[in-house]
């Protein structure tokens, strides 16, 4: 199996110093993702998802941001001791992103074509004219229709769902697509456009034996997309594993806060009422050495407060982080 | 686009004809008579009439504005009381000497501006941040008149490099062509090959457009920093840095295009200042400009002068800021296609 890995992060640490404090955005994180397989990664607002992915592609704005520590490495190399001359030949090469604003994550003041293009000019060296025949090929590859017209408008020209297929468009253009980091890709858009956007997601995946990390907070789209998952909280990983035995047999109390707060998941909602789990993502200035989640755990005890558990293994590579894992019965 | 053109264009004439009609009003009915003026004080009654009749100020004021419509279409604004020389000729005398000082000063002030502008906000709380943003400080509050010597005593006294005023040496001898002296300097090497002219013409020109340059600079480069600082913060920024694309493409490409908008309207609005002339600079460098000239014509309340001179610098506002307009749309889309 290690041979199929295609990026593995290793106790990886991100800070950002900020005038109050030093905040720890990322703690320890162990990840890992296989060739051509999707992992999501799930977790509420500021649990140090995206933060993730930026430091994955070294966009860590920093200061204030800084990865203290840890590997991150891409078919065995790691990102962090590269370059940032390197880096650049890396970024839109084997990682390609897109984000969660289509809105803003587009340049206003160039056209589409150019934008998509540019990519070309970076990684193949073209010239500007070939390029832009390679956009108008990448805009009807995401189903644009009349790319030859299109490649000519202006971002503001398109709507949510458009302009978030030439994201799409751009990360492939890549001359490797290795992996595709989507940072909240469908969050933005309408219910209906989602589902396309993902389906075309998951068809160009697969027609090019891409690796996926999606980076979402809804448990939806997690079903739908993903091979593996890991659940971040508050910087923590708190549990892992495949996405049957996530949905199936969830270990970690955030877990099963996460899955009862979907609207559409039966069997772990009762009385009728859509549960959210009680309380906010604690204030990381404030966070101590314990598990980050105890202070909105209804199993807590004196334990969690003082110490990070242990990972805990359940089999089938589902590993979980609560010092209770496999003790607690989820109502 | 060309529909974009053609109204802006359609704007440009009411808003000149407004104008026009203020100049004209303002001064018909600012108390004094011109003709005592002209006269003097103890000038006598008959003598006054006979002078108001030939400067037509005895007909009714519609009457008096129609003639005076009539001769500004024509580009005639009337005899400078003073001089008696035609107003158009004396505006064309000094006015390019205001406009090669502006456009100098101005490229000056943008490249240099935009230039620490980026720097600063890219390398923001490194000592160029501070240094720079400090030196724009120190630009915005320094007083021209002040500069303006300090750099004739270092430059021109001390080291002897440059000019103290003027717009040309004395000892050449040369016929002005189009008035524009860089323009003429050029005109002078391809009908002779003697490339004299046009250095001294620029040489002359530095320490002016440095000298007024300097505020405008600082204003520009500080507009550029946050305009710039806000835009790096843009979700498309990270785009183009996540397709791999080097960091100065990331910033001079795709960032300063959209930092440049309100920096644009800067300098529009800056160059327009300059253009009513820079009497302080003008005087200090004895640039026999727009500016200096204007005021002497108020101070003597030489109307027609007056007149002439403010039509002819609120033109050139309105032009120049027709052309920001269109610089605007060119740079961002938006307003183009809406």
């Amino acid at each position: 199996m290690e041979n199929n890995r295609f990026l593995e992060i290793k106790g990886l640490n991100v800070s950002f110093y900020t005038q109050k404090g030093v905040v720890p955005a990322v703690r320890e994180l162990d990840l890992w993702i296989n060739k051509g397989e999707t992992l999501a990664l799930v977790g509420e607002s500021g649990c140090g998802k995206s933060v993730t992915a930026s430091a994955i592609m070294r966009l860590v704005p920093a200061p204030p941001g800084k990865i203290e520590s840890g590997e991150i490495l891409l078919d065995g190399k790691d990102l962090l001791r590269l370059t940032e001359k390197e880096m650049q030949s890396i970024r839109g090469d084997r990682i390609s992103m897109i984000f969660q604003e289509p809105m803003t994550s587009l340049n206003p003041v160039f056209r589409i074509g150019e934008q998509i293009a540019e990519v070309f000019i970076t990684h193949y060296s073209m010239d500007k004219k070939e390029a832009l025949a390679k956009a108008v090929e990448m805009l009807d590859m995401v189903k644009i229709p009349a790319p030859e017209k299109r490649v000519r408008d202006y971002p503001h020209q398109l709507s949510g769902g458009m302009r978030q297929r030439v994201m799409i468009a751009m990360a492939l253009s890549s001359p490797n697509p290795g992996l595709m980091i989507a940072d909240e890709p469908t969050t933005a858009l309408d219910v209906t456009i989602q589902a396309q956007i993902l389906d075309l997601m998951r068809e160009l995946q697969k027609s090019i034996q891409m690796s996926l990390l999606l980076i979402t907070h809804d448990m939806g789209v997690v079903a739908e997309m993903a091979n593996r998952v890991a659940v971040m909280y508050a910087g923590r990983k708190v549990e892992a594993g495949d996405v049957y035995d996530i949905f199936e047999n969830p270990m970690h109390p955030y877990t099963v806060g996460l899955l009862n707060s979907m609207p559409s998941n039966e069997k772990y909602r009762h009385a009728g009422r859509l549960e959210a789990i009680e309380g906010n993502v604690p204030n990381l200035l404030e966070i101590g050495s314990g598990c980050p989640f105890e202070s909105r755990c209804r199993y807590a005890k004196p334990v969690c407060r003082e110490k990070f558990p242990d990972v805990k293994e359940a089999g089938n590579g589902h590993s979980v982080w609560c010092h209770f894992a496999g003790d607690i019965k989820f109502i | 686009m060309y529909r974009f053109i053609l109204k802006r264009l359609g704007l440009l004439i009411p808003t000149l004809l407004g104008v026009i009609t203020l100049v004209f009003f303002m001064l018909a009915l600012s108390p004094g008579e011109p003709a005592r003026v002209i006269l003097g004080e103890r000038a006598n009654k008959e003598a006054v009439e006979k002078m108001n009749a030939e400067l037509g100020l005895d007909k009714p004021m519609h009457v008096q504005y129609v003639i005076y419509l009539k001769k500004v279409v024509q580009l005639d604004f009337g005899k400078s009381i003073k001089t008696g020389q035609s107003v158009i000729d004396e505006i064309k005398a000094r006015f390019p000497a205001t406009i090669e000082l502006a456009i100098f000063s101005m490229i000056l002030a943008s490249v240099l501006g935009i230039f620490v502008g980026v720097i600063s906000a890219t390398k923001r709380y490194s000592f160029w941040d501070y240094a720079s943003m400090f030196g724009a400080l120190f630009g915005v509050s320094m007083p021209v008149f002040w500069l303006g010597l300090v750099l004739i005593i270092i430059f021109s006294v001390n080291l002897n490099l440059l000019p103290t005023g003027g717009r040309m040496d004395i000892r050449y001898y040369f016929t002005p062509i189009t008035n524009f002296y860089i323009l003429d300097g050029i005109i002078h090497i391809f009908k002779t090959g003697d490339p004299k002219v046009l250095g001294s013409a620029l040489t002359h020109l530095i320490l002016p457009a440095v000298t007024l340059g300097t505020i405008p600079l600082a204003i520009i480069a500080r507009i550029t920093r946050s305009s710039m600082l806000e835009v790096l913060k843009q979700d498309y920024i990270k785009t183009a840095r996540a397709t791999g694309m080097s960091e100065r493409k990331v910033i001079f490409k795709y960032a300063l295009r959209n930092a440049l908008l309100p920096v644009i309207t800067v300098i529009g609005l800056q160059f327009g200042m300059l253009l009513a002339g820079a009497i302080l600079t003008e005087t200090i460098f004895a640039w026999p400009g727009i500016g200096k000239w204007l005021y002497h014509a108020i101070e003597s309340r030489d109307f027609p002068a007056v007149q002439g001179g403010i039509i002819v610098i609120s033109t050139c506002f309105v032009v120049i800021n027709l052309f920001v307009d269109l610089l605007y749309s060119v740079i961002n889309p938006k307003i183009r296609t809406e």
